[in-house]
């Protein structure tokens, strides 16, 4: 049952992408070009399924579980951090060379030619080198933390600071 | 144009519908970056079978539709360089933020979620530079 409803709600996804004309590489660039030939086809698409999603997730906040009985996911615990600023600019840099972002990059791949499956093996690549740069990211971020002693800061939390690796966090 | 923005408006509430039966029936937000990449590093290995039931959907579907219409011309690159580049960076980029223009955009957003608010004023800010430098400055695209 539960792959049923994914199937429907992935070919939900696909079709409405096809419909909206997000498929088309020229439309969504289109969009991100203030400073060209601007197409606000996108704003539509973006307001028309946030609408429905503004209603579903009124129904969803009043209920403990799916309707197939899995937890419906909590709220997001995490604030705004650096992963979600730098990892949101690369992704735009990366969606307004090409045109492609995952859903439609996947639901075009049958008539998208050998670019397609390209695009897909490099997202792929990317998606696979991201934990890693993502513990990168956070030696980093010990490094940083250890250069200037802070005395306020109890042991016990600086030990914390040192020893947890954001993967375990996670 | 005008009928670009009317069809640009029922697929989106048809992706909101989508997204509605994936959070409603499956219990789960539809990010398609999430959905794929919990795929390929194994953090999604619990619901393997639901996930590529999505994508079996995903891509599926839109060439059944693809008939109704006289072209459908995605206007894709033919360079290279620029497919892998962007590949990259959408792949990388997408989940060091955990999140794409489905889930922190359409999921997000509806919700209200700072997260999700923040991730598509950035990357929505991310494209702009992008089509600005690559386009506009440097002619590549």
């Amino acid at each position: 049952m539960r792959n049923f409803f994914a199937f429907l709600s992935g070919g939900l996804f696909g079709a409405g992408l096809l419909v909206a004309g997000m498929v088309d590489t020229k439309k969504v660039q289109g969009w991100l070009d203030v400073f060209g030939d601007w197409d606000p086809t996108l704003a539509f698409v973006l307001t028309g399924a946030v609408g429905v999603m503004f209603f579903v997730w009124m129904v969803a906040q009043r209920r403990e579980k799916s309707y197939l009985g899995s937890p419906m996911p909590g709220a997001f615990p995490r604030l705004v951090d650096r992963n979600l600023v730098l990892g949101s600019l690369l992704f735009g840099a990366g969606w307004g060379l090409a045109g492609l972002c995952p859903g439609p990059a996947m639901g075009s791949l049958s008539f998208n030619g050998w670019q397609g499956w390209l695009f897909i093996i490099a997202m792929g690549v990317g998606m696979a080198v991201a934990p890693r740069v993502k513990d990168w990211l956070s030696i980093l971020d010990r490094t940083t933390l250890e250069v200037p002693p802070c005395e306020n800061i109890p042991e016990e939390e600086r030990a914390l600071a040192r020893n947890t690796p954001r993967a375990a966090v996670r | 144009m005008h009928q670009d923005w009317i069809w640009g408006l029922v697929g989106g509430l048809m992706i909101g519908a989508g997204a509605g039966v994936y959070l409603l029936v499956n219990g789960r937000i539809m990010g398609a970056s999430g959905i794929i990449g919990g795929l390929i590093d194994g953090s999604g290995r619990d619901t393997v079978s639901e996930r590529v039931a999505f994508l079996g959907g995903l891509i599926a579907v839109p060439p059944l539709l693809v008939p109704l219409y006289k072209v459908v011309d995605t206007h894709v690159t033919n360079s290279i360089w620029v497919i892998v580049a962007a590949g990259l960076l959408v792949g990388l980029g997408t989940r060091l933020a955990n999140g794409c223009t489905s889930g922190h955009g359409v999921c997000g957003i509806s919700r209200f979620s700072l997260r999700g608010i923040v991730a598509t004023a950035f990357y929505l800010l991310g494209g702009g530079l992008s089509l600005v430098i690559f386009r506009h400055l440097l002619g590549v695209i």
